[in-house]
Formats: C-alpha cells, sequence, structure tokens
C-alpha cells in the first residue's frame, strides 16, 4: 500500500461519511453573550420537557461581569484525555507549571467540571463519550480543543475511523494548535481562554444549544447504529 | 435580649464563619502548594469556587433527597455551631449554649454526614455507595475514641456544658485538659485525623480511586451548598476542640489563632503520611486511639 494513488476514486468511497459535505453552516458566533437574544429558539423535544434556557439576559451588566470575572478565576478541568495530547496536560499539576495558581484543578467527574479538553485525535468511538460528557457537564461550559488533530485531523486526517474536525460536532471554544502543544502552550490557551470568559465571548455553549439540531446531525451522520440518545443528561 | 436581635447576629455570626472557614480552607491550599514547590491558588479560591457554583445552572432531577442532602449538610453544620460558644464571657459569641449542649454537639457532628450520605445514595452513581460506606464505617470507628475522651472530660468537670468545661480550665495553661488529661487529649486529637477526612483518612473521597466519593453527581449550587455547609462544619469542628481541650478564649484573636492551630495538626499530618485503607484507618482507630482514651478515663476515675 506504500505506492497508493492518491487519486484514485475508490479511495474516496472507502474514506468514512465525513460531515463536512457543504451542508448548512451554523450562524456565526455572537460576538458578546449581550448580543445573544434572550429567547433563542431550541428545539424543545430534545429536553425531555426540562427545557435548558440560555442564559437569563437582562442582568445588569455589573452583575455578569462580576460572575463572568468568578468564573474565569475558578475553571474546573475535567480530567479526562483522549489521545497524546492528554500525557501534556499532566505537568501542569506538577510544581513546574502548576496550574493551580490560576484557580484550574482537575475534577473527575463531568458534573463538577466546567472545562472539557479533547486532548488530540478523536476516534468516533470515544466522540460518543466525549459528547456526552460535554452535555452532562452544567452549563456555561468551554471546550478547548488541544492540537493539530482537532483541528484538521493532523497526523490522523486519513485515518478511517477518527474525527477530523472537531467542531462540526462540538462548539470549540479555543484551539490550541500543534503537534503536540507543549504545557507553555497549554498555559498560554488557558490564559486566553479566561480572558474570553472573563470578556463575555466563550459562549460555544450557547451555540450548542441554539444550534443543536446541526451539531446532532452531524453526530448522527458517524452513529449509524442509533445508539444515541437525543440529549444526554 | 430581643430573640429578633440574638437571631439576626446569629446569622451574621454563621456568616463570618462560613468566610472563615473557607479563607482557612485557601490557606491550607496554598500550605499545602508550598510543601510541594508549587505556588498554589489564591487563598480566596475556594470563595471563587463556591460563587462560581452558584452561578451554574442545572436541570436534572435526582429526586428529593438529593436536594435535602446538602440542606442537612448544611444544618448540620449550622446548628452544630450555634450550639457551640466561640468566645466564652462574649453576650454574642457564646452562641446558643446551654446545660448539656456536648451531648447535642455529638449528635449534630454525625448528622451532617449522614443527611449527605441518604442524599448522595439517591444520586445512583456507583461510586457514590462505596465512598458513603467507608465514610461511614471510619466514622464508626473514630467515635470510639472521641466518645472516651468526652467521657472523660465530662468525669473531670462534672457537667456536660461546654462553656463549664472551659471555665474548669480558665487559670494558667497547665490547666487545659490537653495537658490536665494528656490521654484524653492524644485520642481526641487522633479522632480529629479522621473526623476532616484529609490524608491518611481520605480514602472518602479518593479522587484517584473512586472520583470524588459521594458527592460525585453534585453539582451547582447543590455543591456550593454543600462547600458552605463543610466550611461551616470545619469552623464548628475546630471551636468544638478549642472549647475542650485548649481551654477556651476570651477574645476572638484568641479564638482565631487557636482554631487555626487545631486545624493545621490535621493538615501537618495529612502532609506527611500517605492514604490508609478503610481497615487499617479502623484497625488505627480500634487500636492506640482507643486505648488513649480508656486511659484518659481511667485517668479521672483514679486521680479522684
Amino acid at each position: 500500500m506504500s505506492d497508493r494513488d492518491w487519486n484514485d476514486p475508490r479511495l474516496e468511497e472507502a474514506l468514512p461519511p465525513v460531515a463536512d459535505d457543504g451542508g448548512p453552516r451554523p450562524p456565526r458566533l455572537p460576538a458578546r453573550i449581550e448580543d445573544i437574544p434572550a429567547h433563542a429558539p431550541i428545539d424543545d423535544t430534545c429536553f425531555l420537557g426540562a427545557r435548558k434556557m440560555p442564559t437569563p439576559i437582562g442582568l445588569p451588566e455589573a452583575v455578569q461581569r462580576i460572575k463572568n470575572w468568578i468564573r474565569a478565576r475558578s475553571l474546573w478541568v475535567m480530567a479526562y484525555g483522549t489521545g497524546c495530547g492528554s500525557i501534556e496536560l499532566r505537568p501542569l499539576a506538577t510544581a513546574r507549571y502548576d496550574m493551580e495558581r490560576f484557580g484550574i484543578v482537575m475534577r473527575p467527574t463531568p458534573r463538577q467540571s466546567n472545562v472539557l479538553i479533547v486532548s488530540g485525535y478523536l476516534a468516533v468511538k470515544s466522540l460518543k463519550r466525549v459528547v456526552r460528557s460535554y452535555e452532562q457537564m452544567p452549563s456555561p461550559k468551554w471546550l478547548v480543543g488541544l492540537g493539530s488533530c482537532t483541528i484538521n485531523g493532523g497526523m490522523y486526517w486519513d485515518s478511517y475511523n477518527t474525527i477530523n474536525r472537531l467542531d462540526l460536532y462540538l462548539p470549540v471554544d479555543i484551539y490550541i494548535a500543534g503537534c503536540m502543544p507543549r504545557p507553555e502552550a497549554l498555559l498560554a490557551g488557558f490564559d486566553r481562554l479566561m480572558k474570553l470568559i472573563d470578556r463575555g465571548e466563550a459562549n460555544g455553549w450557547h451555540h450548542y444549544l441554539e444550534n443543536l439540531d446541526w451539531y446532532k446531525a452531524n453526530q448522527r451522520k458517524l452513529f449509524d447504529d442509533g445508539d444515541m440518545p437525543d440529549y444526554n443528561w | 435580649m430581643d430573640i429578633l436581635v440574638r437571631a439576626a447576629v446569629a446569622v451574621v455570626v454563621v456568616l463570618g464563619a462560613i468566610l472563615y472557614g473557607l479563607l482557612v480552607q485557601g490557606v491550607i491550599r496554598k500550605v499545602m502548594a508550598r510543601i510541594q514547590g508549587r505556588i498554589g491558588p489564591p487563598v480566596w479560591q475556594p470563595v471563587y469556587d463556591l460563587f462560581k457554583l452558584l452561578f451554574l445552572r442545572t436541570a436534572i432531577w435526582h429526586g428529593v433527597m438529593f436536594w435535602l442532602g446538602p440542606v442537612f449538610r448544611a444544618a448540620g453544620g449550622i446548628g452544630l455551631f450555634l450550639l457551640i460558644p466561640v468566645v466564652v464571657g462574649n453576650p454574642w459569641l457564646e452562641n446558643f449554649s446551654f446545660t448539656g449542649d456536648l451531648l447535642m454537639a455529638m449528635y449534630f457532628l454525625f448528622f451532617g454526614s449522614l443527611g449527605m450520605a441518604l442524599g448522595a445514595a439517591e444520586a445512583g452513581h456507583p461510586h457514590s455507595p462505596i465512598g458513603i460506606s467507608r465514610g461511614l464505617v471510619q466514622m464508626t470507628a473514630f467515635e470510639l475514641p472521641f466518645s472516651l475522651a468526652v467521657v472523660a472530660l465530662v468525669a473531670r468537670t462534672g457537667s456536660f456544658s461546654i462553656i463549664e468545661i472551659v471555665r474548669a480550665q480558665q487559670g494558667s495553661v497547665w490547666d487545659w485538659n490537653l495537658f490536665a488529661n494528656p490521654f484524653a487529649s492524644a485520642a481526641a486529637f487522633l479522632a480529629f485525623l479522621g473526623m476532616n477526612m484529609y490524608s491518611p483518612f481520605n480514602i472518602v473521597g479518593a479522587p484517584q480511586e473512586i472520583p470524588v466519593g459521594p458527592p460525585t453527581e453534585y453539582h451547582s449550587s447543590f455543591l456550593s451548598m454543600m462547600a458552605a455547609g463543610r466550611s461551616i462544619f470545619a469552623v464548628a469542628k475546630m471551636v468544638l476542640y478549642m472549647d475542650l481541650f485548649l481551654g477556651g478564649a476570651t477574645s476572638l484573636l484568641e479564638a482565631i489563632v487557636k482554631t487555626f492551630l487545631v486545624y493545621f495538626w490535621s493538615v501537618f499530618v495529612g502532609a506527611v503520611f500517605p492514604r490508609f485503607r478503610t481497615e487499617q484507618s479502623v484497625r488505627f482507630f480500634l487500636g492506640w486511639p482507643t486505648v488513649f482514651g480508656a486511659a484518659g478515663v481511667a485517668l479521672v476515675l483514679f486521680a479522684r
């Protein structure tokens, strides 16, 4: 297989069905959380009657600002690793990098986490678990794509069982490029994420709820066995 | 004194105690970080965490007990704290102390954990019952030396009132129960290690093994309330030990210094010793601490 013809049309058919088919794109992210309309249309059937409302808009600007200020200073990261990137995640807890000085700690359960780091290549099988974990986290929540595998597939771009673009399936708030990014790059990414949260601009979770149909359609294209709930509680 | 004024003062005192407990936790995290050669989080980090959790949203329903668990825990902590006099002689900071409050305090000491056990069990996560069973087993074990120590103190003072016990220790430092009855103090301070659930007795919520133990499913404002409850619970335990063994306090500054020292006993032990398994900790508590407790009771009975 070393000298295989990359222009062979049969190769296209052998590739897994990728949702990046030029279908409808979700609208651009609103710049600030205050710009989001109060009652964005959300499909109620996905929420089993217990509707998840977007951020209550109408709070005074000062209150919203204080909330975001505190949220940015207390990021609890889900201790979950999908690829090689998770090995770059662990040194952050050590004395050399010490992420706890920014208030960032690891939590072992999605219920108590605010940040989910997809650390590297994402197999289709583990995407289902990542979606499950992401949906179980209470809002507001943030997703970090670590490494080039989450951006364009990286060195796994033609693998038969990994996804190439993470933001087709989950809303990514910040990407950290590299293969692999060093822990310093990860800290810089956290710094950037904290600034975005502080300014109220990291609202991918809201985008996910608003465009749930689009995201779910993309996810279902990969899971053709139907073994996927409408929403994971 | 008007009951409404007392209630208002009690609310202020409880809020202050919660803040103090959170700050003590922050200092502990800082100290642990320095021990490990790190910089550590800001001292205000537990306060940020508490408010951040309050601002999270949830739409998950596990049942009534799941909601009531944190309430029980916070109520147990507040009830315990309000029974114990913080500064003896100050009418505002003696709280609602009464004759026989030590018995009531011993009951409240375990009420909060039971409430949380009921709530966490309803969440249905398999790690919760494991953590709960470990916690209750460990609790039953350290209750024995602690109860023996309390019996020794009560036999010495002849009263179940915490204020009477504090008054009996006034005079010189050598009147403190810590020196007057070293055996009972040793038993109680070893039981304190288990009560605080720091290492070596933190198998209950071992993060590497059963994610966080009982509160695995707790999140958002539930966890926030639980953090507030844990904070005031810790303060109540510190104040109780200060009253029982360190001669109480006659000023707020003295109370802060003494309670801080009491709490740091368990932190320094936790920084050095690795974790016990459940059966190891049960064997530990039913060993030397229980012997010390019995010796403390014997010391009082034969010294008469």
